[in-house]
């Protein structure tokens, strides 16, 4: 049943024949009546973990089942931001994972996802922050992460258009730098996963809306759809902003509220910034496609939100904002804006596990960040569910930590957490 | 742009005039009972939430205004607001009414403990 592979042969093959015979990337399946284990939601994350799921624990008899159309959600709104260096161990190691797995992504999948280790740069515009990210620094160093404080000077080599006026209200201290973070196209993330995970026969139903969760006592034991009911004994709940609601089916109250996060992108102009900045100060950040549009995101707005549609005020705060980082982009005209619903938890990082029903595991909160993560997400998330017990990398991200108040903080490292 | 009337000095004005609180009706178990309070029950007081799609009820601040604390009851679909009311008070009893899931629950909670 092996697709045939993207090459540059296929390429050319299929220009000869104006693109018109490019075989179907994944199939439309009916639900069957009964899988081993379904995943609910097919964003970046629900995908890879139904690839890792099919690859690295042959459980092919699954599915992934989502209310719109894959890609669909946050996965196809962020502003692709991949790096790892955040403060703590727990989160390094997810996040670092995940990166490495970006790097050889492309070839794994036979997908072109773009991973572009074009260099992420966090400013440094007060002391505080300054000191902040130099004890990032020296935790990551402890990591063995490939990170560094620079100066000013080296700032404005990067990045040739920041404003480094010393006297501005909120002058460039420095930054923190990983050189290799960087961007990816989202929607190729979750079309490569999606492709590979079809491939090993794995079931991605779109289209179908979960509504209901069936249990038996505490185990689980199907799902009620939009398209019928589908019995399994193991769902695992990727569903993002949508994640309080589903989990309501099953009774079980998450540490989550939903806000909507905005992003913008201007009309195309030659290549002006070949990095990611991102200024968490004054709230906003910065990078440019490949089609030349400039990526632009800040923070959340402030109030719980499923409509996909944000505010205009937040909006121009971040614009605002990057009008003083980066005086020439005070003329361009905006082409296009949206927003996404974000899950957020206490302390800014994400929840993956068991819940407290049997055959129930989930993997949320990944908030304003999580694009990142998809590939070490997806990978710990499988074997979580094939295993029945948290990945070693997983085990700190359970819920119980609200209970126990093991936090992991990553809300004081960064205020914006892309 | 939310248009938001905050019920203590009546002044009306967009959402940059007030500042967002998050869920309302959150009490704090410890203030009653400081040394019976598990570690279940601090978890729910400080980190679980009501985060439904639909009607929702939040704290918000008259920050521009008279600098009050109160409520709103409010439509996280359609962003519709239901009612303001005061930091004190319950909802109207029409728009509790309209309560569903957990909200529905805690209010019904709420007036049992009142009667
Ligand atoms: C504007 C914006 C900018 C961002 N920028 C960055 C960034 O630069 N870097 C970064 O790392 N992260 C960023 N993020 C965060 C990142 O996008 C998310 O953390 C990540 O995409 C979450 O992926 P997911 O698969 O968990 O969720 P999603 O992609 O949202 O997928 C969840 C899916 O579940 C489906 N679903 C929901 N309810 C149901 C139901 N009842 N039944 C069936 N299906 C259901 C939804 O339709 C959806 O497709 C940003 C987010 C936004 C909104
Ligand atoms: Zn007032």
């Amino acid at each position: 049943m092996l697709k045939p592979r993207y090459s540059i042969f296929s390429l050319a093959r299929n220009a000869m024949n104006y693109h018109k015979d490019w075989e179907r990337a994944w199939r439309s399946p009916s639900p069957k009546a009964e899988y081993d284990a379904v995943i609910v939601g097919a964003g970046g994350h629900g995908l890879a973990t139904a690839y890792y799921l099919a690859k690295n624990h042959k459980m092919t008899n699954i599915a992934v089942v989502e209310k719109g159309w894959l890609g669909g959600g946050n996965t196809g709104r962020n502003t692709t931001i991949i790096r790892s260096n955040y403060l703590q161990d727990p989160s390094i190691a997810i996040y670092e994972l995940a990166r490495t797995l970006y790097e050889g992504l492309s070839q794994e999948l036979n997908y072109n996802v773009m991973f572009s280790p074009r260099g992420v740069l966090m400013l440094c515009q007060t002391q505080h922050e300054l000191r902040a990210f130099q004890r990032t620094a020296h935790a990551n160093r402890l990591a063995g992460l490939d990170c560094r404080m620079i100066t000013p000077a080296e700032v404005k080599e990067i990045v040739p258009i920041i404003n480094d006026d010393p006297n501005c209200r909120y002058p460039i201290l420095g930054a923190y730098y990983q050189p290799r973070g960087g961007t990816g196209r989202h929607d190729a993330v979750a079309w490569g996963y999606a492709r590979g995970a079809d491939d090993m026969g794995v079931d991605i139903i779109q289209n179908c809306e979960v509504t209901g969760i069936q249990r038996d006592g505490n185990q689980v034991m199907g799902l009620e759809t939009s398209r019928g009911v589908i019995k399994t004994k193991k769902v695992g709940v990727v569903t993002a902003g949508n994640v309080s609601t589903v989990m309501d089916m099953a009774g079980v109250r998450m540490p989550i509220e939903s806000l909507c996060l905005q992003a913008l992108v201007s009309e195309p102009i030659k290549p002006v910034i070949d990095c990611v900045v991102m200024a968490n100060t004054v709230h906003g950040y910065m990078s440019q496609s490949d089609k030349g549009e400039l990526v632009i995101g800040g923070g959340t707005d402030p109030y719980n939100n499923y409509s996909q549609r944000g505010s205009f005020a937040s909006l121009e705060h971040t614009i605002t904002a990057l009008i003083e980082t980066f005086p020439i982009i005070s003329r361009l005209r905006m082409l296009r804006h949206w927003g996404g619903i974000v899950d957020m938890t206490g302390d800014r990082s994400p929840i993956i596990g068991k819940t407290p029903v049997d055959g129930l595991y989930v993997n949320c909160g990944w908030g304003t960040g999580g694009f990142k993560a998809i590939p070490g997400s997806g990978w710990v998330f499988a074997d979580t569910l094939a295993n029945d017990r948290p990945h070693k990398i997983a085990e700190a991200f359970s819920m119980e930590r609200f209970t126990e108040g093991r936090f992991i903080d990553e809300s004081v490292a960064a205020a914006v957490a892309h | 742009m939310l248009l938001v009337t905050c019920p203590v000095c009546h002044a009306s004005g967009d959402e940059t005039d007030f500042h967002f609180g998050g869920q309302a009706h959150v009490a704090r178990p410890a203030t009653s009972n400081p040394e019976g309070i598990s570690d279940e029950q601090q978890r729910e007081y400080l980190f679980t939430r009501i985060n439904p799609k639909g009607l929702h009820f939040e704290r918000v601040r008259c920050d521009r205004g008279c600098g009050k604390w109160f409520h709103a009851a409010r439509d996280t679909m359609t962003m519709e607001f239901k009612a303001f009311y005061g930091i004190t008070e319950l909802p109207p009893d029409h728009v509790i009414k309209q309560a569903k899931g957990a909200w529905a629950e805690y209010f019904t909670m709420r007036m049992k403990k009142q009667k």
